[in-house]
This record gives structure tokens, C-alpha cells and sequence, in this order.
């Protein structure tokens, strides 16, 4: 079944692919969503099956891969409760995507291709989330990587959609360069990068004797020039890790592709750059929690790093009039949350988080490509506003979507939207974090959240209350979305308000005690704590205030968002006029391009043009055989017609010469 | 089978369809049709007898296999030939190549095409014979031998600056060989024999290792190439015809590498151990500063020249990490770019035998009308770049790992080429592949023909098939590669042994 599910995409990719053009559209988009369908339900079987059975993890070998020395990789899967939940995120919202292309590509020309990739794609990511070794993940890691390439460039006629494609592509890059390099660090500590071992040793570490063995066994790796013991080499390993991680996810630093990624086309905005590529880097570290459990230093560096892109992107979305922009900040955001819930060492809940946020980002992405599809192309959220007439259906999905992501629903009881419960939970769980970020995370958490809802109503209001901006002729062609888009807004829809209440116990309950939920049961040893990590028990257990906190940073930005957008809209203008400065700096994204093209980008090109000049034309050759070729041209120059003809008999000469000189000294040695 | 001299049957075979074209003498296009049938044919054909020899093989054995011997001039020196997992599938990828060379050579080459068809055959045997010799007499003459019709090809069908780059190709390798032939005369006055299985077991003294090694290195350092002695290459395949830069990308500069492993690092190990750390500084620096000047590149020959400069730089790196991982990925890197490299240089054919130009802003938007020349080079761009599930991401892997054992500095340094090889690769393949296509010039070009179809696609499929299931060469390498590693440290030791001794005795 797990074969099935995994190769299944796969198959759909290479025969949409290699047989498009003569099967034809038609033939392609049925062929692919009709295998990711069943690969869909497949998943679901496989994750009630796993989930209900007291089955522990286990591995299900595929093929061999790399072996060489002490290193023995090979094709297999890792099936555990982390996999599983991760299989049915990816084929749902997978499936559904497909199932929404055929409507949205419908005017497309190059269709086959389209699904092929998105098939692609699939596999990729399955082949991560399923993966046994970290070399495997990185096959699927780097093969999303391309997959996203190729579809960010898809419509390669657009040099803006080029340019974002290799953006994304380079940018990942210097993200796998950090996961490749943990990769090695981690094979040469553990000597093995297969996950069962490591762990096993990881865990051999952290208990009875393991534990002395960690403080005293002294330097096992030199990174640098700095000897490291191995509580220290740990660390250095789950930094470089987590780089990887912070490409994928587009986490502060590395996070410039994500916005850009948005030339792609819409549906695929929603499955990889919404629902699952960019979260593969929180499934990493998820599943590298053995690893991360060991490094508090490195733990307290994801929880930065992740408060500070939650806040960051979401300043950066205030402000923003792509209505796909904004969508992607908000991203951006919510994975910075995912990032602090696993550095405060609550994994399930950024594991849930993960969950939920696929089902309304996917939503609200999906809702997003509905009402560009309605007004012809436009992403401008001030030449759309009163749409709600028009395309209530699509309203109705995208207040859904918003509800979730805003996360409304009433605190200590069990009535709320998905993201109610998930991102209470990040938030709650950042307040009684140990590390020494958890308290800023917390606090850069809410302000995040007022954010959020104040960003995400704003684009409701932009777009569908007020009066139309756009052209009449626009307005005039403005239709609801066939059925085919429509119905897998309402699945989505269905996730969105249902995932949290169904899937909270499971996910996120208590460890033990009173309330204890399923939380050991249902994950098992997928997901790892060490002995001083409570954060389980304590974080429901947290003041009023802060369970009631995301309550209020919600109702204040949607009551502001209300006031600026739809009350008093001339608010926002004067303020933008106010603070002129503050206001171009958050349009331009905190100036990142511009620093990165400036620091990176520029000197590169002029470094690359100044070797290829100086380098190898002026100083290698011109003092090597250029040199030596002048030198010898003005002595024997006059003499010697330097034509090709003579040239070669010289070589040839010259090598019969000296071959037969070696011979001659040979026999002349041996007789 | 036993008893069949096979691996001379696979090297001279191509001399046998030279002396069937050698035959046609006629200038008409019935012959020239004739002569290139002949050439495919016996290519073709030694291509499937050297199939018999990765069949024959036996992966658990370390040593020499399929031995044959004879004394040649009674004078110590021996016809001596042999296989060892190291050396084997370098064998099977030369002749993979011909056939594939010849193919593209069918309409690009029109003139002189006897005289071309028996030079790429001449060479074939050349460099068949180079992995096959056990004498190391033999070896050089080979090695040096392939040179020659090397020089003819460059020379006499290149482009406009031939004399210029088959110059600058002679000066660079004319230097390494004059002291390779010293070394290989000193060796022979030291050991007593000129045969590679007992210079392997020859411990020579280390401060003879040392000089021997140096001049070995120059030589192969040139042939690699390897930073500073880099810059004939970019001017040899921007000259050469499309099948001459296959050649010398796909196999010649794995001559070196080869040279590297057989023998500066098994056969003098202590200089090995001694100049790891120079050899390791020359490698990262060609990665970056190669990887950083093809960014900037308007030739696309001359880009991707550069880049088989940066992909070597990994090969070299490997072999002196001297453990399991660097070398098997050296090893593996090599195959796996003599596949991709040759594919790329292929491509380029592609469009140059279209438009005449390598310039490439001369391009544009061609997946509009060759979505299949654009699919098969997207396919060998994410193998040069080292994407897994491509052959390119196995050796890179492997060696970066080596790498990362023997000295994390040079592996982060090194690591920073999977960034920059992205970002020279796909900026080539947005500005050739993407765009818009405004170039009316381009307009009327046509996709793949059938016989480029039939020397792209079989590449593919290996490019993808050895990065999925790399394990048939691996099964190949291993026990080479055991024994000659365990005999490098079981040298590194006696030497320190030695040394301890010394310490305590004074």
C-alpha cells in the first residue's frame, strides 16, 4: 500500500509527462488527479489503520542506493505516526489541487505539462516525508526543490516568473547547503545517516551512561578548527539542519523566494508554497527531534529565528496590495510560528499547526485563485472591492479560510476553528517555554496575531466589501467559479473549521494527568521529549490572560481592520502619508532584495567577471602559455611558420620522439 | 570465453575499421556515408564486446582481471594488460561515448571526414589502452599517444582560433609529460620494473615519494585540469568540433584522475598523505573561482568548460581524502560527468550545428518550438548542478562527505559549489531555454531529429538510472577500492611505525 501510495503520483507524473502531447489535456489532468485521488484515499486508510493499531514504527525497504564504506543508503520508508499524518496533508491537499487545476488551467495550452509537474511534485514530497535516512529526504528535499523551479517558471514566457524561479531554486540552495553539511556531520558522529541508528545512538546518549558519555567523551569532531565535544558537535549539526530548514520554509534570512514564488500560477501557490513544500522544513526538524531534544542551544536558535519571521512577515503583509502577496507573508508568518511551538519543544503542536494550517492556507490560496479567476487575471487588491455580490460562494470559502487563520473560536472551551486550536496552543506553549527566547517568542507571537487578523480581514474587505474598483468591463465578466474549483474549497472549508476540534486530543492533548489525552498513543516514539521536557503538561495550564491573549490581539486587528477599511478608509492613506518611512520600508519587504543583491548578487558577478579577466586572461595565461608562446615566437618566430600544418607534424614528432627515447632508455636500463 | 584476449580485442578493434576505411578511397558522398557507417559500426560493435567484460567481471575480486602478458622486445618492459574495478568502467565509458561521437559527427564534420572518422578511432584505442595497460611503459605511451590525434582534431576541424587552442593544449601537457617520463625512468631504476602490479607493491622511499609524486602530478594536474593549469581547456572545447569536446570532457580528463588514483595515491602514499592539503587548497579554489567565472560567461561551450573545471575539482578533492567515500564518490563523479558532460557539450552541438553560434545571448525562448531539446538539456542541467536522482549528485555527495571527514574548512568551502553551480546553470539555462522567443533567426529551428534523439535520450536514462541505482558501480568499485585504501593506511602506518622507532632508538 505504502509502494501504492507513494509511486502512485509518480507514475502519473511520467505518463502525463513523457505521453502528454498524444494522450492530450483531457486524458492527462483525469489520469493524474484520478492516481492522486486513490493515493489520497489510500493515505487516509493508511493513517486510520496506523493510528488506530498499536503498531510501532517500522520500515519498509524499496531498492539500494548508496553504498560505499561505512555508508549504506538505501531506498525505503520510514512509516510512523509523523509520516502518516504527513502523507494525508500532502495527498489531500494534493489531490484536491489537481482536481481545482483542471478548472483553473482550463485556458491553458501546455496542461499536460502543468499536471505532470504537480504530480511530480507529489512524489517528491512524499518521498521526504516518507524517507528512512536523511539522504533520502534530501532526494525528496531537493526534488521538491526542482519541482517548484518548474513550476514558479511555468509560464517561462514572463522574465519575472524566470527570475523568481531561479530565486527560489538558489535560495533553497543555500539552505541545502547547510542540510548537506549536517548531513555529514551527522554520519560522521553517528556513523550512519540512516534515522533508526541515529536515534537509537542519540537516545543511547541521553540516558544512564550515554549521559556521562556525552560531557566526557571528550572531542569527537573538529568543525573549523574548533574542537568539539559532543554535546557541542550536536549542536553544531542541528544549526546546520535547521539551515536547510529555514530555505525550505522560508524562514528570516533565507526567506526572500517565498513572496516571488508567487509568479507561479495560483494552485500551485497553494499546495507547495502554502500547504506542503514550505513545510517540509518543520516536518525536519519534527522528525529530527531526537537530535534537536539534545541541543538546547539549538533550540532556543529555531525559537528565535521563528518569532522573529512570525513577526516579521506579518508586518510585511500589513501593507501589501497583492492579494497572493499578502497570502504568502502571511505564510511566511505562520510557519515562523510552527518554527517556535518546536523550539520550545512542543512538536506536537507545530506538527498540528502544519496540519491545520494546510487545510485554510490551501483554502484561502485556493479562494485567492477563484477571485483572480473571476476578474480576469487581476492580483491587485485595489482594482478588485465589492465582489462579494458577485461570488458569494467564494466568499463564503474565503471568510472561512480567514476565520480559521485568524483563529477565532471561544477560549477554554472546545468551540473554535482549526487554527483556534493550533495557534493557541504555539501560543500558550511559547509562554511556558524554558529556553531563553520563549518569552519575546511569546510576546512577538501575539503582536503576530493582531497582525494577522488585521492583515487577513483588510483582504477580505479590500477585496469584497466596498465599491468596485475595477473596470466596468472587468466588473461586467466577474463570474462564480465552475463546480470543479468549487468543490474542493468546500472540502478544504470542511478541514478548515473541523480539523482542530477532531484532531486537538491527538495532536496536542495531555501527555498524563487528568486530561490526558491521546497524545502518547497517537504519536508514539514518532515524535521525541527528553526526560525535562513538560512543556506537554504545563502549557494547559497557563493564567487567563494568556489563554484569552490571541483572543484579544484577534478581535483588536479585526475591529482596526474594520475601521481602516471599511468605516473610515481614508485612515490608512493618512497614515501611510504620516509615516512615509516606516511605510516604504515594510512595502519593500524590510529592503532585503536590495541588501542581498547589494552583499551577494553584485560582488559575485564582479568577482566572477574580474577571475575570468584578470585571473585566467591576464595572470595565468598571459604570464603561462601565452608568455611563453610570444617568447618563443620572437626568437624562432622569423623562421617558423606557426601553421596548423607544421604545428601538428611538430607534436607528432615530438611524441613518436619521445616514446621511442623511453624505449630506448628502458632497454638500455634493463640490458 | 576463458582465454580470449578480450581487452586487446576491445582496444584494437577500432583500428580494424580504420583499415576498412583506410580502403575507401573516394570523395563522393556514397563514401563519406560509407566511412561513417563504418565507424558506427565498429564503435558500435566494441561497445557491445566491452559489455562482455562488465559481465565477465568478478566484483568480489580487488586485483587484475582478464590479465594478458607477453614480453615485448625482451627487455623487461611487457605487453601487459589488465582490468581492476577501478579501472574497468572507465573502459565500458569510452566506448559507450564513440559511437555516440560518431553520430554527432554525422552532419556537423563535412570535410575530410576519412581522415576525421580515422583519428576519433585511432583515438578510441588510445584511451582504451591507457585503462587497460599494467606496463607502465605502455601507459605512457598511450597516455601521451592520445594526445596526438587529439590535436588533429582540434586543429583541423575546430573553429576560428584551432591553432591558438591546440597550442595552448600541446604547451600545458607538453610540460606535465617531459617530467611524468622522468618519474616513470626513476621509478624504473628504483623498482626494477615497468609493471604497475609490482610498482604497486613497491614500497619506494619516502623521500623519492615525494619527487616522484610531484612530477606524476603535473601531469595529471594539467590533464585534469586542475587551478592555475586550467586554461587550455575552455579554449580547447570552444574550438573543438562537438565530438572532439565530448571526448575530451567525457574521457580525457578523467585520464588524470585516473592517473591520480592508480598512481600518486597507490603507489606513492606518504607524499599522498604529505600533499593532501595542497591538492585539497587547488581543488576548492578551482571550485569557487571556476564555479564564479562561468557565471559570468557569454560562450556556452566556454561556461561549461568551466564548469567541468569546478566538477573535477571535486574529483581531486576525493581522491586525496583517501577514504572509502571520497574516492568511490571520485570515482563515481568521474563516470557520472564523462555521462553528463559529454551530454551537455551534446547539446550545445544541438543548437550550434542550427545557428553556428555558442553566444549565448544568441538564444532565447527555444522551448517554444524544441520542448524535447529542452526537456533532455533540463535533464543534464540538474545533473550538472548535482540534483539527487541524478548520476551528478551521487559523487558529489560522496566526495563533499570524504570531504567532510578528512577537513570540515575544506568541505564548507567546497559545499559553497552546489550553490554556485545552481546559480550558473540555471541562469545559462534561463537565458538559452526561457523567454521569450523574439529572435526571428530561431523561429525556424526544428526540434530533435531522430539521430539526435538517438544519442540524447540513451543519456538520459543513464543519467537518471545511475542516480537512482548507482549500486552497479559501486558493486564494481568496492573491492578495488578496499584493497587500495587499506594498503594506503597500512603505509601510512608502517611509516609512523618507522618513525616511532627512529624516536625511541635515539
Amino acid at each position: 500500500m505504502y509502494h501504492a501510495i507513494v509511486f502512485l503520483p509518480l507514475i502519473g507524473a511520467l505518463v502525463a509527462g513523457l505521453f502528454g502531447r498524444s494522450l492530450g489535456a483531457k486524458a492527462s489532468e483525469y489520469i493524474t488527479s484520478g492516481l492522486m485521488v486513490v493515493a489520497a484515499i489510500l493515505s487516509w486508510i493508511a493513517f486510520l489503520t496506523f493510528s488506530f493499531s498499536d503498531s510501532e514504527a517500522f520500515t519498509v525497504p524499496v531498492m539500494r542506493w548508496i553504498q560505499s564504506g561505512g555508508l549504506d543508503v538505501g531506498w525505503a520508508f520510514r512509516i510512523d505516526t509523523l509520516t502518516v499524518v504527513m502523507l494525508i496533508v500532502v495527498n489531500t491537499v494534493s489531490s484536491l489541487v489537481h482536481i481545482y487545476s483542471i478548472g483553473y488551467m482550463h485556458h491553458d495550452p501546455h496542461r499536460p505539462r502543468f499536471f505532470a509537474y504537480l504530480s511530480l511534485f507529489t512524489f517528491a514530497m512524499l518521498m521526504l516525508v516518507t524517507s528512512d535516512n536523511l539522504v533520502q529526504m534530501f532526494f525528496g528535499w531537493e526534488g521538491v526543490g526542482l519541482a517548484s523551479y518548474l513550476l514558479i517558471g511555468f509560464w517561462y514566457k514572463k522574465p519575472s516568473a524566470n527570475a523568481a524561479a531561479m530565486k527560489a531554486f538558489i535560495v533553497n540552495r543555500v539552505g541545502d547547503f547547510g542540510f548537506a553539511l549536517g548531513i555529514f556531520g551527522v554520519f560522521v558522529l553517528f556513523g550512519s545517516v540512516n534515522l533508526e541508528t541515529v536515534f537509537a545512538s542519540a537516545a543511547a546518549d541521553l540516558t544512564g551512561e550515554g549521559a556521562e558519555g556525552v560531557a566526557q567523551a571528550g572531542n569527537v569532531m573538529n568543525f573549523l578548527g574548533y574542537q568539539l565535544d559532543k554535546a557541542h558537535a550536536l549542536t553544531v549539526v542541528c544549526l546546520l539542519l535547521f539551515m536547510g530548514a529555514m530555505g525550505k520554509s522560508a524562514q528570516f534570512l533565507l526567506h526572500t523566494w517565498l513572496p516571488d514564488a508567487m509568479e507561479g500560477p495560483t494552485p500551485v501557490s497553494a499546495l507547495i508554497h502554502a500547504a506542503t513544500m514550505v513545510t517540509a522544513g518543520v516536518f525536519m526538524v519534527a522528525r529530527m527531534s531526537p537530535l534537536f531534544e539534545l541541543s538546547p542551544t539549538a533550540l532556543t536558535f529555531v525559537t528565535m529565528i521563528g518569532a522573529i519571521t512570525a513577526f516579521f512577515a506579518a508586518t510585511v503583509g500589513l501593507v501589501q496590495n497583492d492579494i497572493k502577496r499578502v497570502i504568502a507573508y502571511s505564510t511566511c508568518s505562520q510557519l515562523g510560528y510552527m518554527f517556535v511551538a518546536l523550539g520550545v519543544g512542543a512538536y506536537g503542536a507545530g506538527i498540528f499547526h502544519l496540519f491545520t494550517h494546510a487545510f485554510f492556507k490551501a483554502l484561502l490560496f485556493l479562494g485567492a485563485g477563484s477571485v483572480i479567476h473571476a476578474v480576469s487575471d487581476e492580483q491587485d487588491m485595489r482594482k478588485m472591492g465589492g465582489l462579494r455580490k458577485h461570488i458569494p460562494l467564494t466568499y463564503w470559502m474565503m471568510i472561512i479560510g480567514t476565520l480559521a487563520l485568524t483563529g477565532v473560536g471561544i477560549p477554554g472551551t472546545y468551540i473554535g476553528t482549526a487554527g483556534f486550536f493550533s495557534k493557541d496552543a504555539i501560543i500558550e506553549s511559547a509562554y511556558v517555554g524554558n529556553n531563553a527566547a520563549a518569552g519575546v517568542a511569546f510576546a512577538l507571537l501575539v503582536i503576530a496575531a493582531l497582525f494577522t487578523s488585521f492583515y487577513s480581514w483588510r483582504l477580505i474587505f479590500m477585496t469584497f466589501h466596498g465599491k468596485p474598483r475595477a473596470s466596468a468591463d472587468v466588473m461586467h465578466h466577474v463570474h462564480e467559479s465552475p463546480q470543479v474549483m468549487l468543490v474542493p474549497l468546500y472540502i478544504l472549508a470542511a478541514g478548515a473549521l473541523l480539523a482542530g476540534v477532531l484532531f486537538y486530543g491527538a495532536f496536542t492533548g495531555h501527555a498524563e494527568g487528568e486530561h490526558a489525552g491521546w497524545y502518547n498513543e497517537f504519536w508514539r516514539t514518532a515524535l521525541f521529549a527528553g526526560p525535562d521536557n513538560r512543556i506537554l503538561e504545563e502549557f494547559h495550564d497557563v493564567p487567563l490572560l494568556v489563554k484569552w491573549s490571541p483572543f484579544i490581539a484577534m478581535a483588536i486587528g479585526l475591529v482596526t481592520a474594520w475601521y481602516f477599511y471599511i468605516r473610515s478608509p481614508q485612515t490608512p492613506r493618512n497614515l501611510a502619508a504620516q509615516h512615509e518611512g516606516l511605510y516604504k520600508f515594510l512595502l519593500n519587504k524590510w529592503y532585503f532584495d536590495e541588501l542581498y543583491d547589494f552583499l551577494f548578487v553584485r560582488p559575485a558577478m564582479r568577482l566572477g567577471r574580474f577571475l575570468w579577466k584578470r585571473g585566467d586572461g591576464w595572470l595565468i595565461d598571459g604570464f603561462g602559455p601565452d608568455g611563453v608562446a610570444s617568447r618563443v615566437l620572437q626568437t624562432t618566430g622569423r623562421v617558423v611558420k606557426l601553421q596548423s600544418g607544421y604545428l601538428y607534424h611538430y607534436a607528432f614528432a615530438m611524441l613518436i620522439g619521445v616514446a621511442a627515447l623511453v624505449t630506448w632508455m628502458i632497454l638500455g636500463g634493463a640490458v | 570465453m576463458a582465454g580470449m584476449p578480450i581487452l586487446s580485442l576491445v582496444t584494437f578493434l577500432p583500428l580494424v575499421g580504420v583499415l576498412i576505411i583506410l580502403f575507401i578511397n573516394d570523395d563522393s558522398e556514397i563514401a563519406k556515408r560509407n566511412i561513417r557507417m563504418v565507424s558506427l559500426l565498429t564503435t558500435g560493435f566494441t561497445f557491445a564486446i566491452s559489455l562482455l567484460i562488465w559481465i565477465g567481471f568478478d566484483t568480489s575480486d580487488p586485483g587484475f582481471q582478464f590479465v594478458e602478458k607477453a614480453e615485448w622486445l625482451d627487455s623487461g618492459i611487457s605487453y601487459h594488460m589488465g582490468v581492476d574495478g577501478i579501472s574497468m568502467l572507465f573502459v565500458i565509458l569510452t566506448t559507450f561515448l564513440m559511437p555516440l561521437c560518431i553520430l554527432a559527427s554525422w552532419d556537423a564534420v563535412q570535410t575530410r571526414v576519412k581522415a576525421y572518422m580515422i583519428a576519433f578511432l585511432v583515438l578510441e584505442t588510445l584511451m582504451i589502452g591507457v585503462f587497460c595497460a599494467l606496463d607502465i611503459v605502455l601507459f605512457y605511451v598511450f597516455f601521451e599517444g592520445g594526445l596526438i590525434p587529439m590535436f588533429i582534431i582540434i586543429g583541423v576541424w575546430g573553429g576560428k582560433r584551432r591553432v591558438y587552442a591546440s597550442f595552448k593544449f600541446f604547451l600545458y601537457t607538453l610540460l606535465g609529460s617531459v617530467l611524468m617520463l622522468l618519474a616513470i625512468m626513476a621509478m624504473f631504476f628504483n623498482a626494477g620494473t615497468t609493471s604497475i602490479p609490482d610498482l604497486l607493491a613497491h614500497d619506494f622511499p619516502a623521500s623519492m615519494q615525494t619527487w616522484l609524486w610531484l612530477a606524476f602530478f603535473a601531469s595529471f594536474a594539467v590533464k585534469m585540469p586542475m587551478w592555475p593549469v586550467h586554461t587550455w581547456l575552455p579554449d580547447a572545447h570552444v574550438e573543438a568540433p562537438t565530438a572532439g569536446s565530448v571526448i575530451l570532457a567525457g574521457i580525457l580528463l578523467k585520464l588524470g584522475g585516473y592517473g591520480l588514483i592508480r598512481f600518486s595515491l597507490a603507489m606513492f602514499p606518504l607524499a599522498s598523505a604529505e600533499f593532501a592539503g595542497l591538492v585539497f587548497t587547488l581543488s576548492v579554489i578551482a571550485i569557487v573561482y571556476t564555479s564564479l567565472v562561468a557565471l559570468m560567461q557569454e560562450d556556452v561551450k566556454k561556461l561549461i568548460a568551466y564548469s567541468s573545471v569546478a566538477h573535477m575539482g571535486y574529483v581531486t578533492m576525493g581522491i586525496f581524502a583517501a577514504n572509502h567515500q571520497g574516492v568511490d564518490g571520485a570515482i563515481f563523479q568521474m563516470l557520472s560527468h564523462g555521462l553528463v558532460s559529454g551530454a551537455l557539450f551534446l547539446c550545445v552541438g544541438v543548437i550550434y550545428d542550427r545557428m553556428h553560434t555558442r553566444d549565448i545571448a544568441a538564444y532565447g525562448g527555444l522551448v517554444q518550438i524544441m520542448p524535447r531539446y529542452a526537456a533532455a538539456f533540463m535533464v543534464f542541467t540538474m545533473a550538472n548542478v548535482g540534483l539527487p536522482g541524478t548520476s551528478g549528485f551521487v559523487g558529489e555527495f560522496l566526495v563533499l562527505m570524504g570531504i567532510f571527514k578528512a577537513n570540515t574548512w575544506f568541505a564548507v568551502i567546497a559545499t559553497t559549489g552546489v550553490i554556485l553551480s545552481a546559480a550558473y546553470a540555471l541562469w545559462l539555462y534561463r537565458r538559452v531555454i526561457f523567454g521569450v522567443l523574439e529572435k526571428e533567426s530561431l523561429k525556424a529551428m526544428l526540434d530533435l531529429s531522430p539521430r539526435e534523439r538517438a544519442i540524447l535520450y540513451p543519456l538520459v536514462v543513464l543519467t537518471i538510472f545511475f542516480g537512482v541505482y548507482p549500486a552497479p558501480v559501486f558493486d564494481v568499485t568496492s573491492a578495488s577500492v578496499d584493497a587500495l585504501l587499506s594498503d594506503y593506511s597500512a603505509a601510512l602506518d608502517a611509516a609512523r611505525a618507522a618513525a616511532d622507532v627512529a624516536m625511541t632508538a635515539n
